[in-house]
């Protein structure tokens, strides 16, 4: 495998991409929420203008409870496909372990011909787990559930006719899975949470590992990637053919407080829902510091931040948070104007490999 | 201001009588706070699995959910086995892992030798720290001697008990102005 098995061309510099958990919140500016209907056409939208911007990825996550309108996340991805034309169109996560890995990767592999070879799978455990008990799984499988299925979907991806047997699945037996993605197989990464065991577990499975980072010193996310990296290396792959993602939290405006102050609601009052507590506001301002992960400032203090991540982690894609909690759509279409316009040239420039 | 009181054991009835007398003490002398009296001997609670607080069912979800909405906590427990009661970890095992942030918790210790005086200095308050509590420093503990027929006959210990509680409600104030301060400082 190389970068190349991923599809990432690292001489053009940091992927830059944007991620949604298809969340569905007021906004605590208005205190009013739109539409479930209107949330999946903004996010369909948020494709398009990404895609029109010169973004490389845009990613949609499933979590199956209250807050929340993308549960099928494939569907969705599938629409964005069809609006798109260049732009990667990759899950946020997908949760391997409550689904068939069959049908996931007929699902992925049909956006892959639809997308015409752009779409792509990052395997999650689910950090919100209400949806075992929704789709008839065992909590107490968490951890069995998605290593045996996560490796029944990297079978299907390297192999068109599988046989395959486990605990959580009937056998395979001579399996003809269809349809083939375009390029014979897709990427398939490995969402890692924030300490070095998880990051070492895509290393075991031989996966590139997508990080979540919600804040937090730089620092403390390079020891998960280090331990990645050595991982692989121990168990004799070359750590320079496995690609480093890393997704967080992003809001820019024109200047670091406005930008605090416009986010803060919606990430302290969103998370008050989805995860029964607020962000403190202490941490949030201290997400403010260059090297801390949070990209929320000015597009100049985001440009240095993202080259100072780059820097410590050599990661080949960074994929940004910015509509959580009810962000009106106008302001994503600000923050998209941004980074077309401001951050992704810079960032492209001083990553690029000459 | 909501202040739960969680008398952490499901048998014996030394920390409920405290843990009653300082639900009525409370009520008389902080008239607007909403005191809740969460006695685990009262509730069928399940072993924490790991999922989201609000996801458990039934006795344990009131339990989880009305300490969550908590501003004060004030830890009841007996010692068993020179430690709290399984009954009262589980609890802290069912909640976030800083599901205590900003939430000031108290502490009376109720126990049948003066051998126990030091547990819930290095049994208790490094699980209330570690899930980011305001402690209040300085506890009650009381004995079997404190105590007859179900009520408290030391006149000391009331004193004590008092004095808890007045300290608990300080630090409440206190915290809460400060930390209120200093958020208006960060301009957001």
């Amino acid at each position: 495998m190389s970068f190349q098995d991923y599809r990432i061309d690292d001489s053009r510099g940091l992927e830059f991409g944007l991620y949604t958990l298809g969340d569905h919140l007021e906004n605590p500016h208005t205190q009013t929420r739109i539409s479930a209907q209107q949330r999946l056409k903004e996010i369909i939208e948020m494709a398009k203008l990404a895609d029109e911007a010169g973004i490389d990825v845009i990613s949609v996550g499933e979590s199956h409870q209250d807050h929340f309108t993308t549960q099928a996340h494939s569907v969705v991805l599938s629409a964005i496909a069809q609006a798109t034309k260049k732009i990667k169109v990759s899950s946020s996560s997908t949760i391997i372990s409550t689904s068939d890995p069959v049908r996931v990767f007929e699902d992925f592999s049909t956006i892959d011909l639809i997308s015409g070879g752009r779409a792509e799978i990052v395997a999650g455990r689910a950090s919100r787990v209400g949806l075992f008990e929704l789709l008839g799984y065992d909590l107490h499988d968490y951890e069995e559930l998605f290593e045996e299925k996560f490796d029944l979907l990297l079978k299907l991806n390297k192999e068109e006719v599988v046989n395959w047997e486990g605990e959580y699945r009937k056998p395979l037996r001579d399996a003809h899975v269809l349809p083939r993605p375009a390029n014979g197989h897709l990427p398939i990464w490995r969402a890692v949470g924030g300490t070095p065991a998880s990051a070492v577990k895509a290393a075991y499975q031989g996966v590139p590992m997508y990080q979540a980072m919600l804040g937090g010193p730089t620092s403390v996310f390079k020891r998960s990637i280090d331990a990645y990296r050595e991982t692989l290396d121990g168990l004799g792959h070359d750590p320079e053919e496995f690609p480093v993602a890393t997704a967080g939290f992003f809001y820019a405006a024109d200047t670091t407080q406005q930008a605090l102050k416009e986010y803060y609601p919606h990430i302290n009052e969103g998370m008050k829902l989805t995860n029964g507590r607020g962000f403190p506001k202490q941490q949030f301002a201290q997400g403010a510091h260059p090297q801390n992960v949070m990209n929320v400032g000015s597009p100049q203090e985001i440009i240095e931040k993202i080259l100072y991540q780059h820097e410590t982690f050599n990661h080949q894609r960074y994929i940004a948070q910015m509509d959580f909690g009810g962000v009106p759509f106008d302001k994503i279409m600000k923050n998209i104007e941004l980074i077309g316009n401001e951050i992704l040239p810079a960032v492209k420039k001083y990553t690029a490999k000459k | 201001m909501n202040i739960t009181l969680l008398s952490g054991s499901t048998i014996g009835s030394k920390t409920r009588t405290a843990m009653t007398y300082i639900k009525t003490s409370i009520e008389e002398n902080y008239p607007d706070a909403d005191v809740t009296l969460l006695d685990l001997a009262e509730y069928d609670m399940v072993f924490s699995d790991g999922r989201d607080f609000r996801e458990y069912k039934g006795d344990t979800k009131i339990v989880t959910e009305t300490l969550m909405a908590s501003d004060v906590i004030i830890v009841g427990t007996p010692i068993f086995q020179a430690s709290i009661p399984g009954s009262l970890k589980n609890v802290f095992d069912l909640l976030p892992q800083d599901g205590l942030r900003d939430k000031v918790a108290g502490i009376l210790v109720t126990a049948g030798s003066a051998k126990h005086y030091l547990i819930a200095e290095t049994q208790l308050k490094p699980i209330l720290s570690y899930m980011r509590a305001q402690i209040v420093q300085t506890y009650t503990f009381m004995e079997e001697r404190d105590f007859h027929r179900k009520e408290i006959v030391n006149e000391d210990a009331l004193f004590r008990i008092e004095r808890l509680i007045e300290d608990t409600m300080i630090l409440v104030e206190t915290y809460s102005k400060a930390k209120a301060a200093k958020e208006e400082q960060y301009g957001f």
